[in-house]
């Protein structure tokens, strides 16, 4: 991989590097949790920790944001989950909103599509949002919740798993080297980590030899908010070409190079300047920001977790660009992770719960390599078949609509909806297809709370949550007692009642204004959710489930053995 | 009642069918390759059967002929 940094348009901020105590008093310095990675999903990781009351020390071999925009879709998923924390709004602000993708090839348009087609989300579908500032906004705000140390200029070299458990690193720093003893780990140091590569974990999968050229660019253009892909434009000599608009007047291209191409010559300016002056017309004035060659894989280690140490984002897989699976991939790993390993650290849970970061992440991960594969495998034909069937999807597709459906030109980052896992609880009773399913992520939908407009995943989420649906007025008030007697089940169970209008009056209730949340939850009068803490479906039931239904699925989705045994204390 | 060529989506995952069908020609030589697509094309017409759908299948297909191809 070449590349050129040309930035103009950002100031990167420098944090400070501070000498570790460690170091003078030359000890092993002892910490329950270490996040290894100070990029966007270590980040996330120390946020959501902060979030939980969990204090956690960061470590990150730089002393700045990432270099360069890189992973710039943020999805409507990460964007629930930073909203978590309040930081969302403000990415949201400064991000270029969009949800609209058109296709074209040569130059005609084949179709478009809508990522979001539907009211009532708090989220956008996508922002696009330079990696540098979400990095930016994620230090700030964990700085403000005080949780978090973060060492700068600390690079983990080394890393021993102890028989005794936890884990052993020697992290290197401008002023020497010292060593930690941790009793977790959380290896979020990318797809050249130090941690993976001292522990000789490979990655297995497939690597692509096709070259990309990505560059960032700045023009003033007002091109529309959308994601503008081309197959065979006639400006790039009939490879495909995408362009993205970001904050700050840059725009993101992104054109096939095919896989001859020399990645040092491709990443010089003068061979980039006439490229993008081909495809943006003679008019436009522009400038380069940012360039960068590569060739990209679609990988995972086997399993996530290695006794003490989890790996998340691209220090457990990797993908290709094409769909936004990178780093929202990475921050739903976190947000499956955290609210785990938080109630193990609390003894609130045994360590069996950790299992199932595993057993939920690497299915995730595997649909982000497949559906990433699968694009990669459609805008690089490998052999002549290959490449007609292509041609005659896209020819079709400007005719047929099945054809379109066809036409993969990436699929787009959704949240993984965990099947059966052994946290979930399956369905008792007939959905008929309608609501989040046990392991799906919670729907949103307006509410109002006290009066005032609200969002129903607002209320969701960083504990467990028993959603009740009351149905008529009067109807509220037996619902709920029953859920105030299921949150004191446990300590970090809470629950709310959703009631269809303000006819029903119970002054705890979520008022579906707009009739959404029972529409999207498949709900009616006696449904109940049970949610886990990362807004995700742990069991659900159609009419009020006994005490020891809930009792059990909470076991269950804390990953405790057996029936209400471990919910008992 | 006439039935008539659907070209609205049928197939239930399309990236799936898609990858499969790739996948079916993987190793062959161009020629196998095109022998396979033809027992495909006998096949799913069979299984089409309709005399009048098979007659915009193909005036379908034909019309999107590429001209330089």
């Amino acid at each position: 991989m070449a590349e050129v940094s040309v930035q103009q348009s950002y100031t990167y901020p420098k944090y400070p590097f501070r000498r570790p105590k460690a170091l003078d008093d030359g000890a092993v310095e002892r910490l329950p949790l270490v996040i290894v990675g100070g990029g966007v999903v270590g980040l996330s990781a120390a946020l959501e920790f902060a979030g939980l009351g969990v204090e956690t020390v960061v470590l990150d071999d730089d002393d700045t944001v990432s270099r360069g925009s890189r992973s710039i879709c943020v999805s409507k998923r990460t964007l629930e989950i930073f909203d978590r924390s309040g930081v969302a709004d403000r990415m949201v602000d400064k991000g270029v909103v969009w949800q609209r993708g058109r296709v074209y090839r040569g130059e005609r348009e084949i179709y478009n599509f809508d990522l979001l087609p539907e009211e009532g989300h708090k989220m956008p579908a996508f922002i696009n949002l330079q990696q540098y500032y979400v990095e930016e906004y994620l230090i700030d705000r964990i700085t403000e919740l005080g949780k978090t140390e973060l060492r700068w200029r600390n690079a983990v070299t080394g890393i021993e798993i102890l028989d005794a458990g936890g884990a052993l690193l020697t992290v290197e720093t401008p002023e020497g080297e010292y060593r930690i003893q941790a009793d977790h780990v959380i290896a979020a140091d990318g797809v050249r980590g130090a941690i993976r590569r001292a522990m000789g974990l490979a990655f297995t999968g497939r690597t692509f030899e096709e070259r990309f050229l990505i560059t960032d660019i700045r023009m003033t253009a007002d091109f529309p908010m959308e994601r503008r892909f081309w197959f065979e434009p006639s400006f790039h000599g009939g490879q495909s070409a995408l362009l993205h608009r970001q904050p700050d007047s840059i725009f993101r291209v992104d054109l096939q190079l095919g896989p001859d191409a020399d990645p040092v010559e491709e990443a010089k300016p003068e061979r980039v300047i006439p490229r993008i002056r081909r495809m943006i017309g003679g008019e436009l004035d522009f400038t380069l920001e940012w360039i960068s060659v590569y060739t990209f894989t679609c990988r995972r280690i086997e399993r996530f977790r290695h006794g003490p140490v989890f790996f998340v984002g691209d220090a457990a897989h990797v993908v290709s660009p094409f769909g936004a699976r990178g780093g929202n991939g990475g921050i739903q790993d976190i947000d499956n992770l955290v609210w785990k390993l938080a109630l193990v650290l609390k003894g609130e849970a045994s360590d069996a719960l950790l299992d199932s970061y595993d057993a939920e992440r690497v299915p995730a991960a595997d649909e982000n390599i497949l559906n990433s594969s699968r694009s990669t495998d459609f805008m690089t034909p490998k052999n002549q078949v290959s490449a007609d069937f292509r041609q005659a999807v896209l020819s079709l597709s400007e005719q047929v609509p099945f054809a379109r459906a066809l036409v993969n030109s990436g699929r787009l980052s959704l949240p993984h909806h965990y099947a059966a896992t052994p946290l979930t609880t399956l369905d008792r009773d007939h959905f008929e297809g309608r609501g989040p399913a046990p392991g799906s992520p919670a729907p949103d939908a307006p509410v109002a709370i006290d009066g005032e407009s609200g969002w129903l995943l607002k209320q969701l989420g960083r504990r467990f949550v028993a959603l009740c649906f009351a149905g008529g007025a009067g109807d509220g008030a037996g619902v709920a007692t029953l859920t105030k007697e299921l949150g004191r089940l446990h300590p970090f169970v809470e629950s709310f009642v959703v009631v269809p209008d303000e006819a029903v009056n119970d002054k705890d209730g979520l008022v579906d204004t707009t009739g959404l949340a029972f529409e999207r939850w498949g709900a009616a009068a006696g449904t109940v959710y049970l949610v886990r803490p990362d807004q995700h479906v742990a069991a659900r039931w159609k009419s009020p489930p006994t005490i020891d239904e809930m009792r059990s699925a909470l076991a269950r989705s804390i990953g405790a053995r057996t029936g209400s045994e471990g919910m008992a204390a | 009642m006439t039935e008539k060529l659907e070209t609205d989506l049928r197939i239930a995952r399309p990236d799936d069918f898609y990858e499969a069908l790739i996948e079916t020609h993987r190793g062959l030589s161009d020629e196998e390759s095109r022998q396979l697509n033809a027992r495909l094309i006998l096949i799913l017409a069979n299984q089409v059967g309709d005399m009048d759908i098979l007659t915009d299948a193909l005036r379908l297909a034909r019309g999107d002929a590429e001209p330089d191809s």
